[in-house]
């Protein structure tokens, strides 16, 4: 019997990530450096001792899949326990894709009986955040509730574009509204559960013979247990979150992660960010290269030119006096001689040609390219090219 | 196919380490921003194919087994096979083995249970990123019972001193094994062996109570033996010394020994940490360095070589310098012809400058 085991939702599309999430599930995607999204959710387990989860994939799983293994990364290459892939399935009685965040529990509800848990900690993977469930976990026993939701303050102005929990003095959750016009709250769901398992069973069964059910928690899940007058408590989480839903949020996230007293710190010794390392040989930077304000893995050649208020993956090759400023870019990347590149998110294996000026303007989102778009682009860009 | 075994034979290795080796063996020394030199041979015995691999080592080895682990990162946790650290545990009162040859004794076991035909013995002192394939092939079509692997030296070297040199006649059939120091054809240390030989002469050199299995077993029977040279024109280097050790770093500082040495057919393995990539600060500076992930730089880097997790602040200076993993240097520091064992802590302010020949060298976890 495990008191609590995890269950991570990793199958979503991250549709307004457009080209980042063509070939890839938004858990998947790259982040930071050297991490892809989920990494943060799986870490934050590993460092609450959470080490059995359930990883439910359904949108474009290989990477992702590759990517997670035996979960040896996460120390979650365990015999009793560990980490498990659950993708949906056909059975006697036919099967079919998730429908919703709580019809994927729903499917797997085998699954979790197997560790017959007292807790059920339910997170999404495409949020960036260290956080000890722990915490979370402690609260929802002491207030012995039947839900307690993860919040964070966020400012009223922006309120009205989160799902919004409406709480009284101790914390107990009276209402949920779902992006209200005129909130009466700040604090926003993170989109992360604890329920008791024996509850959450009984609600999961219930929804499931819903037809007119979303089978989504914020949704549906939440709402019932509101309405059955339940004891639902919020759990307030101070420090880093965010969700990359956006190109936008995304290249935000990662420039947050240079400023001088960015509050997620990936040197924590006590609070490590784990991911699958690959054996990449150290950086080169070569005589003529500036180098500030930067995030540069393994692999990289730094041959000259200017790097600053970026990011770069693992073997990226810049050759000189091409200049990089507020940009993220993804491994394996050439960036050739006299490029310009400013604002802009360029992913993987993508070979920049020489003299390619890309520039985003401040009010505009940055600018993602790819092999194929840059292939296209290059006739546009015609004369500035070479 | 013919199968091939492996054998690390650290024991009789010449070292000249001095503080380096205070604390570990020659073979776990790090190397080049982020690796150890063991796993230079050890990856390229795996990029051979070779799926058993032996290490023979007789004293200060805490870091290697914590470094080698299961020998996972090289493929090498199997079932069958896979990797077998054997350090000197033997109380058998009947053995009258001597030097290495004790390890061969007491650890005949390996050898007999594998079903390969042949051995490829290294040190961990030639450094090289490279597969054996080519000179397994060519030890098997020219049906030698032994090859040896060569490589000429373009300019002779202290570093170079204790290694054999070899002679050979235009078929590539070895004449001599010999000292002499203005042969440029030096002995990699690395050699394929046919196995029952092996054990033949293991069994000859203990009868005569002989107490070096290279020596005593092959080079000193190059008559009776039929010995091919095979010789190897990748990019290499020999490091036994705090001088060819710099030396040797140093020279990686050039781009293309550094894509030579680790942008070849294979990256070079070794164990994985979980330190985040670089993190460049708004001070930082850095010219022709070669940095491990997990460092950060708020001063000024030039010419070094640092390893994973090294912290330079502010208006520090490090030049022509190596230093090791999770060392800080505090503001203002400049550090100079140096090597920093791990560890180091180099306070507020502190100047150390060695010579290029002799490069000041800071033991593992002082504080200065």
């Amino acid at each position: 019997m495990k008191e609590c085991i995890g269950m991570l939702l990793a199958g979503g599309e991250g549709k307004r990530l457009g080209l980042l999430t063509h070939h890839l599930a938004k858990p998947a995607v790259p982040f930071g450096g050297k991490y892809r999204i989920i990494d943060f959710t799986l870490s934050n387990c590993t460092n609450s001792s959470i080490f059995t989860v359930g990883v439910l994939t359904q949108y474009s799983p290989l990477e992702l899949t590759k990517h997670i293994g035996n979960g040896q990364p996460w120390e979650m290459n365990r015999s009793d326990g560990g980490v498990t892939v659950l993708s949906p399935y056909t059975a006697k009685h036919g099967g079919d894709w998730y429908s919703g965040t709580a019809d994927a529990i729903y499917q797997n509800i085998h699954f979790i009986e197997q560790y017959n848990p007292k807790y059920v900690l339910v997170m999404s993977g495409d949020h960036i955040y260290q956080m000890d469930y722990r915490k979370l976990l402690n609260q929802h026993k002491e207030t012995k509730a039947d839900a307690t939701i993860s919040v964070i303050e966020v400012p009223w102005d922006e309120a009205s574009r989160f799902g919004i929990l409406n709480t009284n003095d101790d914390l107990s959750i009276y209402e949920f509204e779902e992006k209200p016009e005129n909130p009466k709250n700040n604090l926003a769901s993170m989109g992360i559960y604890v329920f008791t398992w024996e509850v959450l069973k009984n609600y999961l069964i219930k929804d499931a013979k819903q037809r007119s059910s979303s089978h989504d928690f914020g949704k549906d899940i939440i709402p019932a247990m509101l309405n059955d007058d339940l004891k639902l408590y919020a759990y307030k989480f101070e420090g880093y979150w965010k969700d990359v839903g956006t190109i936008q949020s995304y290249w935000e996230a990662n420039m947050d992660l240079l400023q001088e007293n960015s509050e997620l710190d990936f040197d924590n010794k006590n609070w490590r960010i784990y991911t699958n390392n690959s054996n990449f040989p150290p950086q080169f930077i070569c005589d003529r290269a500036v180098v500030k304000n930067s995030i540069i893995n393994d692999g990289c050649k730094i041959l000259g030119g200017v790097i600053e208020q970026s990011v770069l993956f693992h073997n990226v090759e810049v050759d000189n006096d091409a200049i990089i400023t507020q940009s993220i870019v993804h491994s394996g990347v050439k960036v050739g001689k006299n490029c310009v590149l400013d604002r802009v998110i360029v992913m993987e294996n993508t070979t920049i040609p020489d003299g390619t000026h890309l520039v985003a303007t401040r009010d505009e989102d940055p600018i993602v390219v790819n092999r194929e778009i840059l292939e296209q682009k290059s006739i546009v860009i015609g004369g500035e090219n070479r | 196919m013919k199968r091939l075994m492996g054998l690390i034979n650290l024991d009789h290795e010449h070292q000249f380490f001095n503080e380096l080796t205070y604390f570990r063996n020659g073979a776990s020394i790090p190397f080049g921003g982020r690796y150890r030199l063991i796993d230079f041979t050890l990856s390229n015995i795996v990029n051979t194919g070779i799926e058993e691999v032996a290490i023979f080592v007789r004293s200060k080895y805490r870091s290697l087994l914590d470094h080698l682990g299961t020998g996972e990162i090289w493929d090498l946790d199997r079932r069958n096979g896979g990797l077998f650290i054997l350090p000197p545990d033997w109380h058998d009162p009947s053995d009258k083995s001597r030097g290495d040859l004790q390890f061969f004794h007491n650890n005949r076991d390996y050898f007999h249970r594998s079903n390969a035909e042949y051995v490829l013995i290294s040190g961990s002192q030639f450094i090289t990123n490279t597969d054996y394939k080519e000179a397994f092939k060519f030890h098997v079509d020219r049906g030698a019972d032994v090859t040896l692997i060569s490589t000429q030296v373009e300019e002779l070297l202290p570093e170079h001193e204790p290694y054999f040199r070899v002679e050979a006649d235009d078929l590539g059939w070895v004449r001599n094994i010999t000292n002499d120091k203005h042969n440029p054809l030096v002995f990699t240390g690395v050699y394929i062996i046919n196995k029952e030989l092996l054990m033949e002469l293991v069994d000859d050199c203990i009868a005569y109570h002989k107490d070096n299995f290279f020596v005593n077993g092959i080079a000193e029977r190059v008559n009776g033996l039929k010995i091919q040279n095979y010789r190897y024109r990748g990019y290499s280097a020999f490091i036994n010394s705090v001088e060819s050790f710099y030396r040797q770093n140093m020279n990686l500082l050039s781009l293309e020994d550094y894509e030579k040495l680790f942008y070849q057919k294979y990256f070079v393995r070794t164990k994985l940490s979980n330190n985040p990539s670089v993190q460049y600060k708004k001070n930082a500076r850095v010219n022709r360095s070669i940095l491990a992930n997990g460092c950060v730089i708020d001063g000024d880097i030039e010419n070094s070589v640092l390893f994973r997790g090294v912290e330079v602040h502010t208006g520090a200076t490090v030049k022509n310098s190596i230093i090791m993993q999770r060392c800080t240097i505090e503001e203002d520091v400049y550090l100079e012809n140096v090597i920093l064992d791990k560890d180091v802590h180099i306070t507020r302010g502190q100047k150390l400058i060695g010579s290029p020949d002799k490069p000041f060298v800071v033991a593992k976890r002082q504080v200065i």
